[in-house]
């Protein structure tokens, strides 16, 4: 049975990202991909736009996997391609990983576990569509690979619901290829996207977006033949009187990404309410020692340059974890005192706050924290503040927040530690003499 | 004068720029958070441009669509005619994340690279 310092799950960017750093680092590293290819949905995401921060460069989603796939390819990582890690153990030492593939069932070791297992789209079946259940409903990540890898159209005349990014992009791809796009209905009443998404991909090809507005209903036998579409309350009920039908073969949904965590789940890891992804410290590391998530599956991100830069981090970490359990026990901290952590508490501004908490013994060796969030609704110029229970320590400025868009702000704690039993608050608060 | 309201699609800011042309022909931008946020208004009130992202067929089996985008920008209004002579092409040979696939796309003297590997 082979045994590896790190075991990453899952190939996509998060997951190369880690590979990679832990390799570098010197552990020995084995990477997990259930598909036949790395680079996870990134290669389906045929348009450009990828690495703009890292790189200087607008990308397409495959070619930003390319360039982590060739990195990987020149260090020691093991990769382990159509392979499922269908159930793993936690032995108290490592995990007990066990594996299918088409060489049958096998089993290995890891003294730590990177999640990088991505995030899944969410479906016809958690939005409240009446009417009948015909072919034709699709996700926009479905119709995507649809069109891009599998070269199939899914459909001559589309309704989009939701504004999420990939829907706006299915927009614009749909209409390149010969596709009607009739519209995008969004109950919410500003758009989930990026801005420059919503004129490239919608203003570009005059397609509608309505705003306050959402599918009620589907029709249709066998194959969807229309949508009854109808104009939402301020709390997104529909607006009896305003519905209109309107006739489609096709329903693309873009309505939200949530974090893939059945692995974390199983072995009792934490998740976080707000992120649904696990809850983790300034290290990646979740609640479960040794083992630490990255990318979509600790939150869902909309720049891939930060779940590569998560997933680095995230890597690095999981190295330095396992290299050191593998000193001789004497050399050893004592866990209770690596474990000691104070927690982060944004207040009701934010949708939500990555890490949750900071592990205390790691901060005082490392004390640069990158914080990434959310702001539950769409502000003006705003300042965010962290206190150390009432000491600012922190502040920044924001010309706008958006909740589609997530921010980043990186503070240095080595000038002055947090103890433990303090606690950390972030507050959002209107900028002075920011009427803009 | 020319004036319009934009927004700028360079990168994930998405600033939302004002940009004047008067008449002598200078242009006036606001709204924007850095230098490329100008260019982009200029190019975008007077020839907007796109890069174009699409597939071509390709002779294998394993993979037989290969995602492709033009190396730069070209006229919006050339986008139509680059579908079609990109769907046109199929790719027969294995080619490698970089390569170009289709030179002078459309006659907008802008190529076309593959962006991904064929394995």
């Amino acid at each position: 049975m082979n045994n590896y310092d790190v075991t990453v799950i899952g190939g996509g960017p998060a997951g190369l990202a880690a590979a990679i750093k832990a390799s570098e680092a010197g552990a020995r590293v084995l990477l997990i991909e259930r598909e036949g290819r790395l680079g996870g949905v990134l290669k389906q995401c045929i348009h450009d736009g990828f690495g703009v921060i890292r790189f200087g460069e607008k990308l397409s989603g495959c070619e930003y996997a390319e360039r982590f796939i060739h990195e990987i390819a020149k260090t020691d990582v093991e990769i382990s391609l159509s392979t499922f890690a269908s159930k793993i153990d936690n032995t108290g030492a490592g995990f007990l990983l066990h594996l299918s593939n088409k060489d049958g069932f096998s089993t290995v070791t890891s003294r730590t576990l990177v999640l990088a297992t991505g995030c899944r789209e969410r479906t016809a079946r958690q939005v409240f569509i009446q009417g009948t259940r015909p072919a034709g409903i699709i996700t926009a990540g479905a119709a995507q690979y649809f069109i891009n890898v599998m070269g199939e159209m899914p459909g001559k005349r589309c309704v989009i619901l939701g504004s999420g990014d990939i829907g706006l992009i299915m927009a614009r791809r749909l209409t390149l290829e010969g596709a009607e796009v009739l519209g995008v209905y969004e109950a919410k009443p500003e758009p989930s996207g990026l801005m420059r998404n919503i004129y490239q991909c919608l203003v570009d090809f005059d397609i509608p977006l309505h705003l306050s507005h959402t599918v009620v209903r589907a029709h249709g036998r066998g194959r969807l033949t229309g949508v009854t579409v109808a104009a939402v309350d301020e709390h997104m009920q529909p607006i009896s009187g305003t519905e209109e039908y309107i006739p489609c073969d096709t329903l693309v949904l873009s309505v939200g990404l949530i974090p893939e965590n059945e692995l974390a789940e199983t072995l009792g890891v934490s998740l976080a309410k707000a992120t649904k992804g696990a809850v983790c410290d300034q290290n990646y590391m979740t609640s479960v020692p040794g083992i630490f998530a990255c990318g979509n599956a600790l939150h869902v991100n909309d720049l891939v340059d930060y779940v590569s830069e998560s997933g680095e981090k995230a890597g690095e970490k999981a190295a330095a974890y396992a290299l050191h359990a593998a000193k001789p026990a004497d050399q050893l901290q004592q866990p209770s005192k690596e474990s000691a952590c104070v927690l982060i508490e944004p207040d009701g501004g934010f949708l939500y706050s990555v890490p949750q908490k900071l592990e205390l013994g790691s901060l005082a060796e490392d004390g640069k924290v990158q914080f990434f969030f959310r702001s539950k609704l769409t502000r003006g110029g705003t300042t965010v503040r962290m206190y150390l229970d009432d000491k600012e320590i922190f502040t920044k400025k924001y010309q706008s927040l958006r909740p589609p868009e997530m921010e980043k702000f990186e503070y240095d704690f080595s000038g002055g530690l947090p103890a433990e039993g303090q606690k950390i608050r972030l507050v959002m608060e209107e900028a002075e003499g920011n009427d803009k | 004068m020319i004036s319009k309201d934009l927004i700028c699609i360079v990168c994930p800011n998405g600033c939302r720029l004002h940009g004047e042309i008067d008449d002598a022909g200078n242009l006036n931008v606001t709204g924007n958070r850095c230098v490329r946020g100008k260019s982009f208004a200029g190019t975008e009130m007077t020839n907007p441009t796109r890069s174009l992202t699409t597939t071509v067929r390709t002779a294998f089996e394993a993979m037989p669509w290969l995602p492709v985008r033009t190396l730069g920008e070209i006229p919006k209004g050339r986008i139509p005619d680059a579908i079609s002579e990109l769907a046109a092409i199929e790719v027969s040979s294995k080619v490698m994340c970089g390569d170009v696939i289709a030179e002078n796309l459309a006659g907008t003297g802008v190529d076309v690279i593959a962006t991904m590997d064929i394995i």
